[in-house]
């Protein structure tokens, strides 16, 4: 992005958002502190603490199915394992993921402002988030045991289980006040605070990707907020709404919980494929290929993404109307994301490609989320649907799209910022070995999911058919490879804080959008200047330029 | 929503951003009575009958007393407003807490109506409830529910009320900073209008 480029920062005029010397010093400098940066590395590190954790539950459910039987754990424990797994990774991983992390990082830096719209309710949806993480582990720890129910708190087995649900559903609710409240922050922080020049179509895209997150995340999660309250409400009243001997309706309850968590996915993903949009112009160097579309498909992802979720429930007995409504709605909404992958592809088309490790995830991004987007396709299919509906082909799918997709994304996004936020560089070799043994490991992992699932695996099954166990087995082992390269990832970028090299220099990448302007690491306002745009970004024509960063390697 | 020119960045205040935060907070609210006003029309639709033999039992008069309480809270937050505008501290003061005063009343009112129908043995999970119709157990689960979280909502307005006026007395709200002002009179006139909708639905239409 060319911008008057005069006054945007010179190294060491003042000191970077690490060293800045506010109010507070020390851990209160952080805890209190309402720079969107300092709030990011907040959200990074208690994010990736949760990520290990809910690994580490995905890691013992893929032990334990590895034979029939029993092999580390009793019943209960499985199903409150996977619930956990699931409520740890969806609730405090993917869904705060890349907004609450990148987001608040580059958000503000990407339009030219020098925070976000609202610094201090910011930090309040820390807050909320850490309250509401801190409540899920306490759900483990109280007596009754931790919640049974599956992610999806489904009812009515969630008013009748006697484990800590009600705990799990206050965090549940809380996690997404802190989601709100981000949303609202970066709705108002885009209509407000871009730059001078910085008009709706000189955003990077992952702005826009952000910004469509960001009205999802408004819209959406009020409705999975009520849907909780009144579970709890039948818990401690039982007024009947969902209880089918009192006249209430329990696929009601279903029906609100998806308008909330269909949208939901789209809050994982849209933010990623941000992330991809944004880097890969960098590695290709090349402009990005359909601009308006991609900006516009996050938009209508947002938009038709809301109007599909009863096709989580083709079988629980809905009209053959809304069936087909809804199953049509499926294959529009795959339009959008066609569109983001077609431009990719367009976009890697003759450029001169760099896979540096950013790229690669983002690479594997565009192969993993294929399969999974298409595979999601198929389970739009009313027929089709009646037969996987709840085996591990769901599960191998969804993994595909929030692991393969988001995951996968939320990695490229770290790789590729890493430098900025921290001012130091990681083992590129390293990261790259690490991505091979994720990327191999996945797919040995998950893929084997999709053929036992269509082979009739029912998915959150303690115990199998023996003609099951191979599948399993292999799955298993995929998941040892990667947990490896989880583990090799984080050694590598959890040492480079302190040892890894020191870089001074803006511009690691070569990239063309305003965080590769500023200093590294930013200082504390960001700019020294406001910058005043005056194209659109992703503008590669400087072949010089181009030039000198591949021999600078 | 229209952007203007994003030119204020280094001004630390931004009104039009505060009020745009209000407005998508007051979303998230709307929606949130929403999924309760779907639970609502979808019972409705199935026991009709039902609903409107159990909404005959509840007291329009003690309902349509408490809407006009409301309404005349709206009209006097409204006046706190223009009364700062106008630099007129006391008399903005007056009206704040004369709004919290219908606050008060409409609180009051709603806990003798709600103790009322306590005493007649309706209230959720009760035996004189369970003996009744599946719809007239869900009208008075929705009943209590609905009215109970805007009883929350008030509640929450009534406190975020007095804090403004703790804010007008230390000069923290005055005529050319009100805006916090401003926001908190959108959220009660939300509360407001939340209500305009139970009111109807629970006594009314019968």
């Amino acid at each position: 992005m060319s911008s008057d480029t005069i006054a945007l920062g010179s190294n060491g005029h003042e000191p970077s958002y690490l060293d800045y010397k506010g109010k507070h010093s020390g851990l209160l400098g952080w805890l209190l502190s309402t720079d969107h940066k300092r709030i990011g590395i907040l959200y990074l590190s208690a994010l990736t603490v949760f990520l290990l954790v809910g690994v580490s539950f995905g890691f013992l459910l893929r032990l334990e199915l590895i034979s029939p039987g029993r092999t580390i754990m009793d019943p209960q424990t499985y199903n409150s394992i996977f619930t956990l797994h699931g409520v740890i990774m969806i609730f405090l991983f993917v869904i705060p993921g890349i907004p609450a992390v990148f987001g608040n990082f580059v958000l503000p830096i990407l339009i030219g402002a020098k925070d976000v719209a609202f610094p201090r309710i910011n930090l309040l949806s820390w807050y909320l988030y850490m309250i509401g993480g801190l409540l899920a582990v306490i759900s483990i720890f109280l007596p009754g045991g931790p919640a049974d129910t599956g992610w999806t708190f489904y009812i009515p087995y969630s008013v009748r289980t006697g484990t800590n649900v009600m705990l799990a559903l206050f965090a549940a609710f809380t996690l997404g006040f802190s989601s709100i409240l981000t949303g609202l922050n970066f709705v108002t922080t885009v209509h407000r605070l871009r730059a001078p020049g910085m008009t709706w179509f000189r955003m990077p895209l992952s702005v826009w990707s952000l910004y469509a997150t960001a009205w999802i995340q408004v819209l959406a999660t009020p409705i999975i907020g009520i849907t909780l309250l009144m579970v709890v409400v039948e818990r401690w009243l039982g007024v009947g709404i969902f209880d089918p001997a009192l006249g209430g309706d329990p696929v009601l309850f279903q029906h609100l919980f998806w308008i909330y968590s269909h949208p939901a996915v789209y809050i994982m993903i849209v933010p990623a494929m941000g992330v991809v949009s944004e880097i890969i112009p960098v590695f290709t160097r090349r402009t990005i290929f359909g601009y308006k579309f991609i900006a516009f498909s996050s938009i209508a992802i947002a938009l038709f993404g809301s109007l599909v979720w009863a096709h989580h429930m083709f079988t629980v007995g809905m009209s053959d109307t809304g069936q087909f409504i809804f199953s049509f709605l499926t294959m529009i909404v795959a339009i959008p994301s066609a569109i983001k992958v077609f431009n990719w592809i367009a976009t890697l088309y003759k450029g001169s490609i760099e896979l540096a490790p950013p790229m690669l995830y983002v690479l594997a991004f565009i192969f993993l989320f294929s399969i999974g987007g298409l595979t999601g396709v198929m389970q739009g299919v009313l027929s089709v649907d009646i037969q996987v509906h709840d085996t591990s082909f769901i599960v191998a799918h969804f993994h595909y799209v929030m692991f393969g997709g988001t995951g996968f994304g939320f990695f490229a996004a770290m790789h590729y910022w890493f430098p900025k936020m921290f001012g130091r560089m990681y083992n590129q070799k390293t990261a790259k070995t690490a991505f091979w043994f994720l990327f191999i490991g996945f797919n040995i992992l998950y893929f084997p999911m999709f053929i036992m699932g269509w082979l009739g695996m029912p998915r959150r099954y303690y115990d199998y058919l023996p003609e099951f166990q191979s599948y399993h087995l292999i799955s298993t082992i995929g998941s040892w490879i990667t947990v490896l390269g989880i583990i090799l990832m984080f050694y590598n970028l959890i040492r480079s804080l302190k040892n890894g090299q020191i870089i001074k220099e803006k511009n690691i990448w070569g990239g063309e959008t305003l965080e590769w302007q500023i200093d590294t690491p930013p200082i504390h306002e960001n700019f020294y200047e406001i910058p005043v745009i005056t194209s659109r970004p992703y503008q590669y024509k400087n072949n010089e330029e181009v030039l000198t960063h591949k021999e600078h390697k | 929503m229209i952007s203007t020119q994003a030119a204020e960045v280094h001004v630390h205040r931004d009104d039009v951003g505060s009020r745009m935060g209000m407005w998508l907070f007051l979303f998230t609210e709307l929606l949130l009575f929403g999924g309760m006003f779907i639970l609502y029309s979808v019972y409705r639709f199935t026991y009709a009958e039902e609903f409107h033999r159990a909404a005959k039992e509840l007291n329009t008069v003690v309902g349509a007393f408490n809407t006009a309480i409301l309404l005349t809270s709206s009209l006097t937050m409204v006046f706190s407003i223009i009364a700062i505008q106008r630099d007129q501290k006391s008399l903005s003061l007056l009206m704040q807490a004369l709004t919290i005063l219908l606050g008060l009343f409409f609180m009051v009112n709603k806990y003798f109506e709600w103790t009322s129908k306590f005493h007649h043995g309706i209230y959720p999970g009760s035996d004189e409830l369970l003996s009744r119709s599946s719809g007239e157990i869900l009208f008075f689960g929705l009943y209590y529910v609905m009215t109970g979280l805007h009883g929350i909502h008030v509640l929450v307005g009534m406190i975020l009320i007095a804090i403004m006026s703790r804010f007008t007395i230390k000069d923290l709200i005055t005529h050319d900073n009100y805006v916090r002002l401003e926001n908190i009179g959108l959220y009660w006139h939300l509360v407001d209008i939340i209500w305009i909708f139970l009111f109807p639905l629970f006594y009314l239409i019968t």
